[in-house]
Formats: structure tokens, C-alpha cells, sequence
């Protein structure tokens, strides 16, 4: 079996599992509580917390943790929205291929009077740090962009974009929850107010996740209850998650440099093997790219179909159809990148994962060569593109 | 519980009348590459009965299920039984579609509908 949608999720590492079933069983308290066992507790949050903090250059207390990624962009971006519209700020900038988890939240912002720009991420699938400043105004209380797009792995400039959030004074948050554990990131070099990060992306724990909010920034919470982080976060704290991804974390960091290289090289051994297959794309720019991700378009043939057929030869991924989206229109993200539907459809998404091997990655070449051949054999587009009666777009 | 049922997946791995017939008097498209489904029928009628048919399709597990099963389902029959294929036929003798894949099985109807329709006008 060959596991390629470490995008979607990884497996926990086998540090995260053990570091979690110990405090379940050795530190089962409740960190709010007086007593020895509850103080034991809290000292392991605040030592996941240190760890968590150290790895991406915060300050412990500018740590908060929550129940995912989802989480952390809604009450970051919450957070920036309401400070803005105190001040009669209501404008936001973010971009057209966020996660549904900031898009959604900016659609909900509109509807209570916020005006959302969405900035253009053209064909290599990148934000332009002077489009930032140029979409900036007067009234711009926020500007959101992710660290790296989660279906098309690019990188965005984020300190660049950063610095000039700093300069004009407005906020910016970051969904980092691709890029952490996977690149560098530092959130005082990089000029970043708030980022949002999740735990099963780096292997770590489902349904847990941090969020970064620089000192001085008046969180709003999402959710009210007791005092739980700072009165930022309530609700007990999820002791045995939030230690198993600081482990998880400081794995992934300590071995950041040597992995990177490793499943790059492997990255583009699949991008090469992939780009033979003719009438296909890759999406995304090659060079400020995840190590881990590669994503095609392979024209005349579905989504769902490859996958579930990739399935039966072992393989794991995703694709951007519309099918696998649950909607009618293929990825918004696709999309954003200036690829029609027709051929969004037909999007491959495959996440290596840190222990691929070569041998794996021509398999995959291989298998996905068939699949795409066999799909395209009986799919009417593909007849009627070959005949020539319809223009190839790839 | 799995996304598809046995017989889905069965037609979806193994779908019987792939291909297209040369001599076809009546082919059905129906569908769009924007909304992410196509199916192309063509059918090869004698006598008011089916003789051959065969598919290809654009699209999902359901869809190529879907074509798939109904091509099954009219193969042999006469023309104005083929004409009464409704999607619902076509999802039970699947075990079922997931509801948000049901237009798949209406797809079919409509192409088997458009092929019969095509032989009807050039009669």
C-alpha cells in the first residue's frame, strides 16, 4: 500500500502514540485542578506549550491551543475582524484559493457587512506581495493568506507579505497548517500577527491544533467558558493530544532539513515520471512548492474514477473533481489557477510521505500511467479530442 | 459502510458494453465536461429490438456504474421497453446510489433516451 494523501492526513508517529497513551494513563488530572495529579497535568500542557512555541520562534504565551486548523483560522479571523470593525475597519483581504475554513468564515463576515477582497493567485498558483499593498486601504483591518495552498502545495511570500502588513499597520494571519512541520517557519522573521496549525497534518493527533497570536493582540473567543488558555480558549484541555503533537512537532522540526531534501528528490523523480503522460499538467509552481506535493491534471478523463481505481492498485490520493468535492463545480483552488473545468476534473493529488521510497514512486508512475490510459479508452472527450473534433487544452 | 455498493463497484471496475459500434443507428450524448459527466450511447436496433449496445463515459464511479448497468439492462429488449428505463430502475439494480449521486443514474436514462430518440429521427 502506498499512502499519498499525507495532505489530507498522516499517521501518527509511533512517539506521538506512546507520548499519548502515557499521559492518559500517568496524567489523567485536570490542569485546573489543585491537587498534585491536576498540577502534574499542567505541567505537561505547559511543557507541550514550550516545546510548541520554541519550534516556530513564539513566546509560550502566545500559544493557544485548539481542536484543529478550522478552529484557529475561525477565531483568528474573528479575532481581526472584530478589532477592525471597533475602529470602523471592515475590509479584509485574503485570497481566491484559502481553505473553505477562512473562506466560509469571510463569506459569514460578509453577510454581517464586511467587505472581503479576494487576491488573484494566477496560473503558478502564487500571491504577489505588491497586489497586497496595492488591495490595502484605509479601512483594512486584516489580511489572510496561507503559508502553502494544501491542494497545490505552492509557497506563498509570506514574509514579504508580512512586513508589508507592518508597515500599514494591519493585521495578518497565516494558515500555516500545510506548511508547519513540513518548512521553516518563524513567526518573528516572517512578520506574522497570527497563525493557525493542526496537529494530524505533521503526525500528530486528530483534533488538535494552535493557534499563534503575536503579545498584544486582544484575542475574541469563539468559545466562552471557564479560563482555560488565558480565558482565551474554554474548555479542559486535551492534555494527552496537545503532548502527543508537541512531540510530534519538535520530531518534525528536528528533522525538517534532512526529510525536505529527501522527499523533494522523490517529488520530482513523481513530477518527471507524471509529465510523460501525455496531455497532462502539473498545477502549481514547481520551485516554491511543499516537498511533499504533486498535483496533475490529466485532460479527458475524472477524478473519482483514477482514485478509486488507484485504490484497487494500492495507492492513496486525492483529486480536485467535482465529484470528490461534493459540489459541482471541481476545486475552487483549481480554478483560482486559471484551469478550466473540464480539465480541473481530472486533477491527481499525491502527498509523499517521509519515508517514500523511489521504487514506490515509479510504482506510482506507473499505476497512475495505466489508470489515466484505461479511463481515457472509453471517455467520449478523449475520442472526440484525438479525432480532433475538440482542441486539447494541456 | 462503504461508499459504493458490491454491484456499483463490480460495474464500476468491470463495466460490460465498453466501446463504441461503427455502424450504430442511434448514438445519445448527454452531459457536459463542466458539470464533470459525460455519457455517449450507441445503439444498434433490428427489428424494434436492441440488437448491441455500448457506452463511454466521462465521470464518476456512479456514472461509469450507471451506463454500465443500464446498457445491461436494455441489451436484447425491444425499443419501446428500452424507451421506459427510469433512473430509479437503474439505481436498484445497483443496490442503491448515495443520494448525491443519483443524478448519475438519471444521466444514463437520459442518454439511453437520446440514443432511442436519434433512431426514431432518422427512421
Amino acid at each position: 500500500m502506498i499512502y499519498a494523501d499525507n495532505a489530507a492526513t498522516t499517521k501518527m508517529s509511533e512517539a506521538a502514540i506512546n507520548t499519548m497513551v502515557k499521559v492518559m494513563n500517568e496524567n489523567y488530572g485536570n490542569p485546573s485542578s489543585l491537587y498534585i495529579l491536576g498540577q502534574k497535568a499542567k505541567e505537561v500542557l505547559e511543557e507541550a506549550r514550550a516545546k510548541v512555541a520554541s519550534v516556530i520562534n513564539a513566546d509560550p504565551k502566545e500559544i493557544i491551543f485548539t481542536s484543529g486548523g478550522s478552529e484557529a483560522d475561525n477565531q483568528a479571523i474573528r479575532t481581526a475582524a472584530a478589532l477592525g470593525a471597533k475602529r470602523g475597519k471592515k475590509h479584509i483581504i485574503s485570497t481566491a484559493f484559502e481553505h473553505h475554513a477562512v473562506l466560509h468564515t469571510l463569506n459569514r463576515l460578509k453577510e454581517e457587512g464586511f467587505e472581503i477582497t479576494l487576491l488573484d493567485v494566477h496560473e503558478n498558483g502564487l500571491v504577489v506581495p505588491e497586489e497586497v499593498e496595492t488591495a490595502i486601504r484605509e479601512d483594512t483591518c486584516l489580511v489572510t493568506v496561507m503559508f502553502a495552498n494544501n491542494e497545490i502545495g505552492t509557497i506563498q511570500p509570506i514574509r514579504e507579505i508580512g512586513e508589508i502588513c507592518r508597515k500599514h499597520g494591519v493585521l495578518f494571519h497565516t494558515d500555516a497548517v500545510q506548511a508547519i512541520g513540513h518548512i521553516p517557519v518563524d513567526v518573528q522573521a516572517e512578520n506574522i500577527d497570527m497563525l493557525s496549525a493542526s496537529g494530524h497534518k505533521f503526525h500528530g493527533p486528530k483534533g488538535v491544533g494552535f493557534l499563534y497570536v503575536k503579545k498584544g493582540i486582544l484575542i475574541k473567543n469563539l468559545i466562552e467558558g471557564g479560563a482555560q488558555e488565558r480565558g482565551k480558549r474554554a474548555g479542559t484541555e486535551n492534555v494527552p493530544g496537545i503532548a502527543a503533537m508537541a512531540v510530534a512537532l519538535k520530531d518534525a522540526y528536528d528533522n525538517l532539513d534532512k526529510n525536505a531534501e529527501y522527499v523533494k528528490a522523490r517529488r520530482d523523480r513523481l513530477i518527471e515520471g507524471l509529465k510523460k503522460i501525455p496531455h497532462s499538467a502539473l498545477n502549481g509552481d514547481v520551485t516554491n512548492r511543499l516537498p511533499s506535493n504533486v498535483n496533475f491534471c490529466f485532460e479527458g478523463i475524472e477524478g473519482e474514477s483514477l482514485l478509486l481505481l488507484l485504490d484497487d492498485k494500492g495507492i492513496q490520493a486525492s483529486s480536485g473533481s467535482a465529484c470528490t468535492s461534493g459540489s459541482l463545480d471541481p476545486s475552487h483552488v483549481l480554478l483560482a489557477i486559471g484551469r478550466v473545468h473540464d480539465v480541473a476534473h481530472g486533477s491527481l493529488r499525491l502527498s509523499l510521505g517521509e519515508d517514500i521510497t523511489d521504487a514506490e514512486v515509479d510504482e506510482m508512475i506507473s499505476k497512475v500511467t495505466e489508470v489515466v490510459e484505461y479511463l481515457r479508452s472509453f471517455s467520449p472527450i478523449w475520442r472526440d479530442l484525438v479525432a480532433g473534433k475538440k482542441e486539447f487544452i494541456l | 459502510m462503504a461508499l459504493y455498493s458490491e454491484k456499483v463497484m463490480d460495474h464500476f471496475r468491470n463495466p460490460r458494453n465498453v466501446g463504441v459500434i461503427e455502424d450504430a443507428n442511434g448514438i445519445g450524448e448527454v452531459g457536459n465536461a463542466k458539470c464533470g459527466d459525460i455519457m455517449k450511447m450507441y445503439l444498434k436496433i433490428e427489428d424494434e429490438i436492441i440488437k448491441d449496445v455500448k457506452f463511454e463515459t466521462f465521470g464518476c464511479g456512479s456514472a461509469i456504474a450507471s451506463s454500465s448497468m443500464a446498457t445491461e439492462l436494455i441489451k436484447g429488449q425491444p425499443v419501446e421497453e428500452a424507451m421506459k428505463l427510469t433512473n430509479k430502475a437503474v439505481a436498484e439494480a445497483l443496490d442503491g446510489l448515495p443520494d448525491y449521486k443519483m443524478h448519475c443514474s438519471v444521466l444514463a436514462e437520459e442518454a439511453i433516451r437520446s440514443a432511442i430518440e436519434d433512431y426514431k429521427s432518422r427512421k
